[in-house]
């Protein structure tokens, strides 16, 4: 029953675990925005959250980056726009807190029906 | 843990920003000193990030200043006879510094400053609600 416990909060852990990844990855893309020759990069999400939680296969080492398409390229090779990043930033700040959340209506889920 | 990593990034940005600040604030100062340590003109100093990547990995990356280099484009010359460094022709060098360019500079960094303070306050932010999961 303790992998059972285990295998309910699975992916929402793998979900947190990728979106405090991500959160990393567009904390560099904002801190290297005056960096000349910067790339800026991102993960697929949904594509490696789906690998992460694959049951047959082995764990992934590292989510696979990849580089952002730039709408408007710059002179000196950075391709990190501000805006969208700041974006994705609050966009990925609020889909970590909703994973929190899910996940801490999981557990009281199970304590309800602990304590009955 | 992953979200930690984010203060030392976001720090890492704030630091090179006021760096930075620093220099462009050094620039202004001397816009007009015609006599440097070394008896010539100042030049205009800049600041050269470099993005250095966390892990061995090439995932996300910290900022650092990997140079401060001097401006290497011409003095500016005035036409002084009275200034006591006037040339035999009655030229004076003065620093390289663009007063608007430095401005603009400055106006850069202390925005890039202020967005790296509002990343490192939402990640301590999502770090403190972590901690009430399952509460």
């Amino acid at each position: 029953m303790v992998d059972g416990l285990d295998g309910m909060m699975q992916f929402q852990t793998a979900a947190l675990r990728l979106r405090s990844y991500r959160q990393e990855l567009l904390s560099a893309n904002i801190a290297n925005a005056d960096t000349p020759g910067y790339k800026a990069v991102d993960i697929d999400f949904a594509a490696t959250l789906a690998r992460a939680t694959d049951k047959g296969g082995a764990a992934p080492a590292a989510p696979e980056l990849l580089y952002r398409t730039p709408s408007q390229s710059s002179l000196d090779g950075n391709s990190v726009e501000m805006d969208a990043e700041r974006a994705e930033f609050a966009d990925n700040t609020v889909r970590h807190e909703a994973a929190m959340r899910f996940l801490t209506l999981q557990i009281k889920t199970m304590l309800a029906a602990i304590g009955g | 843990m992953s979200l930690f990593n984010v203060f030392e990034i976001s720090s890492s940005a704030i630091a090179a920003q006021s760096q930075r600040l620093n220099v462009v604030a050094s620039n202004i100062a001397n816009a007009d000193s015609a006599a440097g340590p070394d008896g010539k003109a100042y030049r205009a100093k800049q600041v050269v990030f470099q993005a250095v990547p966390t892990r061995s990995d090439d995932g996300p990356a910290k900022v650092r200043v990997a140079d401060v280099v001097e401006d290497t484009s011409p003095q500016r010359t005035v036409y002084d006879p009275k200034h006591p460094l006037a040339d035999a022709n009655g030229n004076v060098s003065l620093p390289n510094v663009s007063v608007v360019e430095e401005m603009v500079n400055m106006l850069s960094a202390s925005r890039s400053y202020q967005t790296n303070v509002e990343v490192m306050n939402t990640a301590k932010n999502l770090l403190l609600k972590s901690l009430t999961i399952g509460q």
